[in-house]
């Protein structure tokens, strides 16, 4: 379900660029496979202003909190308000319908510093093997 | 991950079949199979089989079994019959809980005691601390596995394996060396930990994972599931039964634990803690388990504030969840008793937050009753 129009975050965020200093996130399908099943998710105000590495919001499964940290700064100029009802749709759907909040861009730079999809990809590899070990 | 942890019969079975191992209290144990929700509608509806072979298993043996037991144990062991299994509990001097444990009456001069996977060793260093009279106390933890059967179908799906009638076996009763198809002898109880009616079966160690795929195979057109130790914290929750090491421990007697029901002070026997208990008994208990309903957004964990609408600090969550059967976020919390009745409204700190939240009667799950009484 990857694609390649997206970038990656070590933190297992997905950003999607959707126009100009406009990017979507959500979590990967990795961090939905980690976290089981999604029973609550608590997404950020519209307005808010977010830095880099900072706390965004929180997934919760049956068995723990995980926060979401923003991989970009910016201003939340949308979020998804189909996670209050329905957080199972992150589990469902990470790509697409479980998505969490779109975010204009202040430093478009930001970006360049993500994974691409071939690197998130041997990134997670690696955490996998890790795992194993 | 796995060579620190220890292992249940059934390690090399999930190593096997890649079943995702987590650390539980020092056990490699899944915490599911497939998600922790269907398990959980799977035992509400139909069954579902856990592995909990990290339980430990003590036998008591000798003359004096059942004195060296009551004066441990909370409940009245005097009271017990061969062939029936009591829940009881085993504090300090001062109250505090050292484990919630079942013992099952073997004969007149035997019993198991059933403790706490990650209680196991202590209890048991507890009892040898203790040991008086003609008393033999043997640690078989490591030689028995424990498989439970649990859900509406439970029995359905077990008597397809035994050929003594299992309807026969009441709740909190068991049947000691009972044949299921070519394997060693079996000790079934009608016990369990998920509200539901079910089984749980102990027997060799080096069979359980024979008797895993004999009932998942018998259970395979009821509905029968595998199912985590996740779904079993869920189910437990719902059905309000307290855990060890959340509503109850060192710190949180019995009586305020939400089991003061085996804790019998009046009994014959002295015991020890009862001095403590019994005075907890006159004054009344200053802080009690009691349930929430969150009327807010959000989860409510171990360890999480509570406050009185004023703002003070009235308690502390020790188990929550969303609850997969009512839909709703439920816990239990350690509350001041006085101003927690039913109905009143309280706050739980989340995330820095505070969060409506209401007093609700337990248990939050109660299945109906299909036993004629």
């Amino acid at each position: 379900m990857m694609t390649e129009d997206r970038l990656y975050s070590k933190d297992h965020e997905w950003i999607l660029p959707l126009g100009e200093n406009l990017v979507r996130i959500g979590i990967t399908e990795y961090a939905v496979k980690q976290l089981g099943d999604v029973v609550y998710v608590e997404v950020p105000e519209v307005d808010a202003e977010v830095s880099a590495g900072g706390e965004i919001g929180t997934v919760e499964s049956i068995k723990s909190a995980s926060e979401i940290f923003s991989p970009v700064t910016g201003i939340i100029i949308a979020v998804n308000e189909e996670l209050e009802d329905g957080p199972e749709l992150v589990n469902a759907s990470p790509f697409e319908e479980g998505w969490f909040a779109e975010i204009q861009l202040e430093n478009p730079i930001e970006l360049q510093g993500l994974l691409t999809e071939e690197q998130y990809k041997t990134y997670i590899a690696e955490l996998a093997a890790e795992e194993e070990a | 991950m796995g060579e620190e942890l220890k292992q249940t019969p059934l390690f090399n079975y999930y190593k096997e079949n890649n079943v995702k191992l987590m650390d539980f209290g020092g056990w490699a144990l899944p915490i599911q199979f497939s998600s922790i929700i269907d398990e959980h509608q799977s035992v509400r509806t139909y069954a579902g089989l856990f592995d909990v072979s990290h339980m430990g298993e003590i036998l008591v043996k000798g003359n004096d079994s059942e004195a060296f037991l009551n004066y441990l144990l909370t409940n009245d062991v005097s009271k017990m019959k061969n062939g029936q299994a009591q829940y009881n509990a085993i504090v300090n001097e001062n109250g505090g809980t050292i484990d919630d444990l079942i013992i099952f009456k073997l004969d007149e001069k035997g019993y198991l005691v059933t403790p706490n996977a990650s209680n196991s060793d202590r209890v048991f260093q507890w009892m040898e601390k203790h040991l008086t009279g003609d008393v033999v106390l043997e640690n078989k933890s490591e030689e028995i596995g424990l498989l439970a059967l649990q859900g509406p179908h439970a029995e359905r799906i077990l008597q397809k394996l035994a050929n003594n009638d299992l309807s026969k076996i009441k709740p909190f009763h068991f049947v000691q060396h009972i044949e299921l198809k070519n394997l060693s002898p079996v000790l079934i109880s009608r016990t369990g930990y998920t509200g539901e009616d079910g089984f749980e079966l102990y027997l060799e160690a080096g069979e359980t994972e024979k008797l895993w795929h004999l009932l998942l195979e018998a259970g395979a057109e009821e509905g029968l599931q595998p199912c985590g130790l996740g779904a079993r914290d869920t189910l437990r929750l719902e059905a309000s039964l307290s855990l060890y090491g959340n509503e109850l421990s060192d710190d949180i007697s019995p009586l305020q634990g939400g089991i003061g029901f085996a804790v019998k002070t009046k009994k014959e026997a002295d015991f020890i803690g009862k001095a403590a208990l019994t005075a907890q008994l006159k004054s009344g208990v200053d802080k009690k388990i009691k349930g929430l309903k969150l009327v807010g957004k959000g989860i409510a964990r171990h360890g999480y504030k509570v406050f009185a609408e004023n703002g003070s600090e009235i308690g502390v969550v020790t188990s929550g969840t969303k609850s997969p059967t009512l839909g709703d976020s439920i816990a239990l919390a350690l509350l001041t008793t006085t101003g927690s009745d039913v109905g009143t409204n309280v706050k739980v700190e989340i995330r820095n937050k505070l969060v409506d939240a209401v007093i609700v009667q337990t248990p939050f799950y109660k299945r109906e009753s299909k036993n004629k009484l």
